[in-house]
């Protein structure tokens, strides 16, 4: 299996793709911002079909539709709102309506590039939309795999640069303002951060598959770990772990797409997290 | 659209394009199937929107991909593979996200995972019967204008079910959306609403998908009740403001699209984003001038029975 190209290639790239998803995904679950991270990885697919349309680069697209979605969703989102009265009120997020109602509209405009698209050239787009929706992990080449795997290491880092004090806004946002830890600033550089990780997972497991590899081991992990530091260890190391896992699986059963068995792997880390506690 | 009516041109002669628009039955078939998924999914959406159930409902409405290749794959219906799947997505999301006694980020990644997994099925359904590809655009954006006329009976059977399910909840459902800690205490079978809500949900956004496509079902079921809660916080008006702008949305992106190359999404999606952006910045104005003006120097007289 360690001799082909292809399988080497994809275990490179999906490591560190699926590395950056966990340490990334545990603040997402904390946040409560998952749906977020969805539309995130929903823009990635007009943003992508925008710049095939302007004949830039695919990935230029991407990434930019993503960052800018992630930037205007902390600059316009308040993030909480209180639900229920007195000591029973929980917080729930608000702006999940607005978060729908844009990426709906750029999903409208998504479907415009389409048509624009297929008038155009005829052909072939259906098969290109099914690449950016879901991702071709066993097609990409060495050179790609190696910059996916710098870029996904990168943006690890940066997360784990800001974790402290992300920790301490996420958790008790109040009063980490007025320590003066610059909260709002926070939220908006941790989606832009999100932003680069969604462009770059969808491209390794595809803009629709991602989220598995976002929420699922992150979910797991915010059941199973007590500390958040083992937390964002082992939601790390399960989103590796489920990543390799579906590797392995699609590699011994050719008819399974790999981007599936990723997520069915993830899945069943969640439901069994879930059963055990 | 058929070839053979792929040049209407619209005059701006109202009496002349109306007329046009409904010489075929085709185009009648699409008015009607979006009437009643506006009316059913405005209704639905208005009380998502107040309950925070926006990523549920998007979830649901992907679940037509493993819906719509599932039924493909063994051979049955597309509307049953819709329904089905979103059927058993609802009860997935209600077991997985525990909102009575869970925290809200928990119930995020509950969802998430859901409908990752259906994502994930969608795609291995897709792989295994290779002949969807070829429509994989209709399969996602919908295709309003190819509505038969046993659609439209389904989707009248469906929101006759939907509207008459929703009015027997109707009070304690509100009541349970509003405050659901003071409803539990005063009995109200707040879990138990919640799973009949989703089921309610999964119904309307199966109906809907086949009219917008699963991925701008949104363009119904949020758009116009969010510009209606924008516009006005009277519950029974802006319910009724969310039923008209539905019906005109549909409408007019049909009509729209009627007389162009484009698909029917994206012009009602269009309408709807422009209808709500104009709601936004409407209220935003409305507040600035409010925040200039100087308070009342005496407490405004409030009916009685008011609680200021």
């Amino acid at each position: 299996m360690f001799s082909q190209e292809f399988m080497l290639n994809a275990l490179l790239a999906g490591t560190f793709v699926a590395l950056a998803c966990g340490v990334t995904g545990w603040f997402v679950v904390l946040r409560g911002q998952v749906f977020a991270g969805d539309a995130l990885s929903h823009v990635a697919f007009p943003g992508a079909l925008a710049a095939a349309a302007a004949g830039l680069d695919e990935r230029v697209g991407l990434f930019a539709a993503t960052v800018a979605m992630g930037g205007a969703i902390g600059v316009f989102g308040r993030r909480t709102f209180a639900i229920g009265t007195g000591g029973g009120a929980r917080m729930a997020p608000v702006d999940d309506t607005s978060i729908g109602i844009v990426f709906t509209f750029i999903l409208g405009l998504g479907v415009f590039f389409l048509t624009l698209f297929s008038m155009g050239s005829g052909g072939g787009t259906g098969i290109q939309a099914a690449h950016t929706l879901f991702g071709s992990i066993f097609g990409l080449s060495s050179r790609a795999a190696l910059l996916a795997a710098v870029i996904a290491l990168a943006v690890t880092l940066c997360t784990v640069a800001i974790a402290r004090p992300l920790l301490f806004a996420s958790v008790a946002p109040e009063v980490a303002a007025a320590r003066g830890v610059p909260t709002r600033l926070l939220g908006v550089g941790f989606l832009a951060i999100l932003g680069v990780v969604v462009a770059e997972a969808s491209q390794v497991v595809g803009a629709l598959l991602l989220l598995g590899l976002l929420a699922a081991p992150a979910g797991a992990a915010q059941r199973l770990a007590r500390s958040p530091l083992a937390g964002i260890g082992l939601s790390a190391a399960l989103a590796v772990g489920a990543m390799w896992g579906g590797l392995l699986l699609s590699y011994a059963i050719p008819s399974l797409p790999p981007g599936s068995s990723i997520v069915a792997v993830a899945v069943a880390i969640y439901y069994g997290a879930r059963m055990l506690t | 659209m058929p070839a053979e009516i792929a040049h209407p041109t619209l005059t701006l002669n109202p009496v002349h394009d109306v007329n046009e628009l409904l010489e075929y039955h085709f185009m009648i078939n699409a008015l009607l199937a979006g009437g009643i998924v506006a009316v059913m999914a405005g209704l639905v959406g208005w009380l998502t929107v107040m309950r925070r159930e926006t990523f549920a409902g998007h979830t649901l409405s992907l679940m037509a991909f493993p819906g719509a290749s599932g039924a493909a794959l063994i051979g049955v219906p597309v509307a049953w593979g819709y329904f089905a799947c979103c059927g058993a997505g609802a009860l997935a999301i209600s077991r997985f996200s525990d909102r009575a006694t869970g925290s809200w980020d928990e119930e995020s990644a509950g969802i998430g995972t859901v409908q990752a997994l259906a994502l994930a099925l969608g795609f291995l359904f897709l792989s295994l019967y290779s002949g969807v590809l070829d429509s994989l655009e209709s399969l996602l954006f919908g295709n309003p204008l190819g509505v038969s006329d046993g659609q439209v009976r389904t989707l009248a059977i469906v929101g006759a079910v939907v509207l008459l399910a929703l009015g027997a909840v109707a009070r304690p459902l509100l009541f349970a959306s509003v405050d659901p800690d003071v409803a539990d205490a005063r009995g109200v079978p707040v879990k138990a609403l919640s799973t009949a809500f989703l089921l309610l949900l999964g119904l309307a956004v199966a109906a809907t998908s086949q009219i917008t496509g699963p991925l701008l079902v949104f363009a119904l079921l949020v758009m116009p009740a969010a510009t209606a809660q924008a516009i006005t916080p009277r519950p029974l008006v802006s319910l009724l403001l969310t039923v008209v702008l539905g019906l005109a949305v549909v409408w007019l992106g049909m009509s729209l699209a009627y007389f162009s190359v484009y698909p029917a999404a994206c012009f009602i999606t269009a309408t709807a984003f422009a209808i709500y952006a104009l709601a936004r910045l409407h209220g935003t104005a409305r507040r600035r001038r409010s925040d200039r003006r100087p308070p009342p120097a005496i407490a405004p007289q409030l009916p009685d029975g008011v609680i200021a």
